[in-house]
């Protein structure tokens, strides 16, 4: 069995040509002036913003839960909606509002939260329970394991404010080990939409599949890569735009920076491909496995590099047959902790921008 | 499933202890201490109190039952044994390979358990989600949960507790069964739970304390509960109960929390529980 080569993303250099990051277009103040058209060749059945390189809409995967799920009240009686007093953070009052009956507020008590949830699903009722990432896998973690997913309860477990685009709210409140401590239960399906558009895909997927769902969500504003054309389906990675140099495989808002970078990278005639990894748990291992045939994969993640995106890839291809290794750079959080500021400083000072995915590149491919 | 009298309940009782040291001597493990605490609890909810059908085990107004002290599964074995729900040979597959009859209640692998347990103190919190969909569906269904007293050291079981009168659950009965021993020592020594009615009133429960060996006063228990309907409080019933109850040389005896006899022993401890007559 060979091993794939994977190695962790040290600090790079600074660029010499600025980005159009997230970071970038936060900190933008006023219209400015349209991009030049990207060389990239984004795959034309996803649909795509068009307006992805030039001024895109922003919104948050958080707010995508709120409108989702007041939608999805009307179309079934049988979604219930829980909070451990978030509801104005989770934007699950939205909800709260238009199905009063549905909505229960459980209090400051997480634990108690998906032990109920537990219950209802197991009397045919489709619970959301909603809080921030840290509660919902570290505080509560026990019961989603045991009580939700052991017994294959129907609870969606949405969780926001993950990764260190929380931003002010600091190390505590920023949650960077979700997915190392979710991928590791049974039964649990993990989605990881990119955008409020693709948050709305995967409320309504993650309410039509029987079973436990953890949802995971930000709550900063990103860019909308998707559109509501970009067809969504759990388990299947989607291939965003293609090249042969080099494959970035992103989750959550890192796959605007992933797309970005490959931008970039199409101006110095290095074409990459890009792959929205959605679903984390089942992974798409088929479209990791191609995209590996780059020979240089970089994963991209808001969360620590141990235990999320990059150790699910490379669990993918740690049984390589092939004879040429491919090589993995992951770009994520380091392990450590996070602290206060704003988002998109936060994103440059951990080093998950598109520039950071763009160096990564450029540095196995020029040296 | 017809109700049965107190004899007939005290019968039931007396062969459920007898399938707790069959199943537990066979499996060469488990708890029998708190299984044999919990019987008369248990035959009084399945063969008089509950609404059930073994024959339909999804009917969807049935009563639930949740056993929250997930490590007690002999008891909760043996009263289904009993009441058709599993064959009553299976009993002796407890805790073996492949066995439906894990250590702990797996709904996955005997999906007609209402939960799985064993992680202690989250069985209140599934009962209060329970009780809280049936009120929403507006189904006349009551959820029983069983709890150990040594489990009311988790902080857990507070916060379900005090969601439970919160959401004003008047169809919620929890049941303590108050045998005062847990793992290494008595309640009180290890980790003082009481007052414990006095906790559960603070925490706006009706509540009402019996002798969980006579048939008669959990009866009247459950009377009480279903008198209670209506007041929009949860009720839990205090049932005092002694640790081992039925077989003499473990009643009383904290070592047999988790320790199986071995043959000798449990045709000492059947001899106990069915009289001279039995084995």
């Amino acid at each position: 069995m060979k091993k794939v080569l994977a190695r962790k993303k040290g600090k790079k250099g600074k660029s010499r040509r600025s980005t159009n990051s997230m970071a970038s277009l936060q900190s933008r103040k006023g219209p400015t002036k349209q991009r030049k058209k990207p060389r990239l060749a984004l795959v034309s059945d996803m649909s795509l913003n068009e307006s992805l390189f030039s001024e895109p809409e922003m919104n948050s995967t958080r707010q995508g839960l709120g409108d989702a799920l007041v939608a999805l009240g009307d179309l079934n009686k049988n979604l219930v909606v829980l909070t451990a007093d978030l509801a104005t953070s989770t934007n699950v009052s939205a909800f709260a509002k238009t199905h009063p009956e549905r909505f229960y507020n459980v209090g400051i008590a997480e634990q108690n939260m998906l032990g109920i949830a537990a219950g209802m699903a197991f009397s045919g009722k489709v619970p959301f329970a909603t809080t921030f990432g840290v509660f919902a896998t570290g505080r509560a973690w026990d019961q989603l394991r045991t009580t939700i997913c052991y017994a294959k309860a129907n609870v969606k477990v949405a969780a926001t404010h993950c990764g260190v685009t929380v931003g002010e709210d600091g190390a505590t409140h920023q949650s960077l080990s979700d997915l190392a401590v979710t991928r590791s239960i049974p039964h649990l399906t993990i989605l990881s939409p990119c955008d409020y558009n693709q948050t709305k895909k995967a409320v309504f997927a993650a309410a039509e599949i029987k079973g436990p769902v953890y949802l995971r969500l930000g709550r900063t504003k990103t860019p909308l890569v998707t559109t509501s054309e970009t067809p969504f389906k759990i388990g299947g990675a989607q291939v965003l735009c293609e090249g042969g140099d080099a494959a970035i495989i992103a989750t959550g808002e890192m796959v605007y920076e992933a797309l970005m970078a490959a931008q970039r990278l199409a101006l110095r005639r290095i074409k990459a491909t890009v792959i929205n990894i959605h679903t984390i748990k089942p992974i798409d291992e088929d479209a990791i496995k191609k995209a590996a045939l780059t020979g240089l994969i970089i994963t991209a993640e808001d969360h620590h590099i141990k235990g999320g995106l990059g150790s699910a890839v490379a669990e993918v291809l740690a049984d390589w047959p092939g004879k040429k290794k491919p090589l993995q750079v992951m770009v994520g959080v380091e392990d450590v902790f996070g602290t206060s500021g704003p988002a998109e400083e936060l994103m440059k000072s951990f080093h998950i921008t598109s520039e950071d995915i763009y160096n990564a590149v450029l540095k196995e491919k020029r040296g | 499933m017809e109700r049965h009298d107190i004899s007939e309940l005290k019968e039931d009782a007396k062969l459920i202890r007898a399938d707790i040291i069959r199943m537990v001597e066979a499996s060469g493990s488990g708890h029998p201490g708190g299984s044999l605490s919990s019987a008369d609890i248990m035959a009084t909810l399945f063969f008089n109190e509950m609404r059930h059908d073994p024959k339909n085990p999804e009917w969807p107004d049935r009563d639930r039952f949740i056993l929250s002290k997930g490590h007690c599964t002999p008891v909760l074995y043996a009263t289904l044994a009993r009441a058709g729900y599993i064959p009553k040979e299976e009993i002796y597959t407890f805790r073996k390979l492949k066995s439906r009859l894990q250590g702990h209640p797996g709904k996955e692998e005997l999906p007609l358990l209402e939960a799985s347990t064993g992680s202690l103190g989250q069985g209140l919190s599934v009962s209060v989600g329970m009780a809280l969909a049936a009120k929403l569906d507006k189904r006349p269904i009551s959820v029983y949960c069983l709890m150990g007293d040594g489990e009311q050291q988790e902080g857990m079981v507070w916060e379900a507790a005090m969601s439970a009168s919160h959401f004003k659950l008047d169809n919620l009965c929890a049941i303590v069964d108050v045998n005062k021993m847990q793992l290494s020592g008595t309640t009180e020594q290890v980790m003082n739970i009481e007052p414990l009615a006095k906790k559960y009133k603070a925490f706006g429960w009706r509540v009402i304390r019996v002798n969980g060996h006579r048939i008669k006063s959990l009866l009247w228990a459950f009377r009480f509960f279903k008198w209670c309907r209506g007041w929009n409080k949860p009720v839990v019933i205090l049932a005092d109960t002694i640790k081992g109850k039925g077989v003499g040389f473990m009643e009383g005896r904290v070592e047999w929390h988790g320790q199986a006899p071995n043959k000798q022993e449990a045709l000492l401890a059947l001899k106990d529980i069915l009289g001279d007559t039995g084995g």
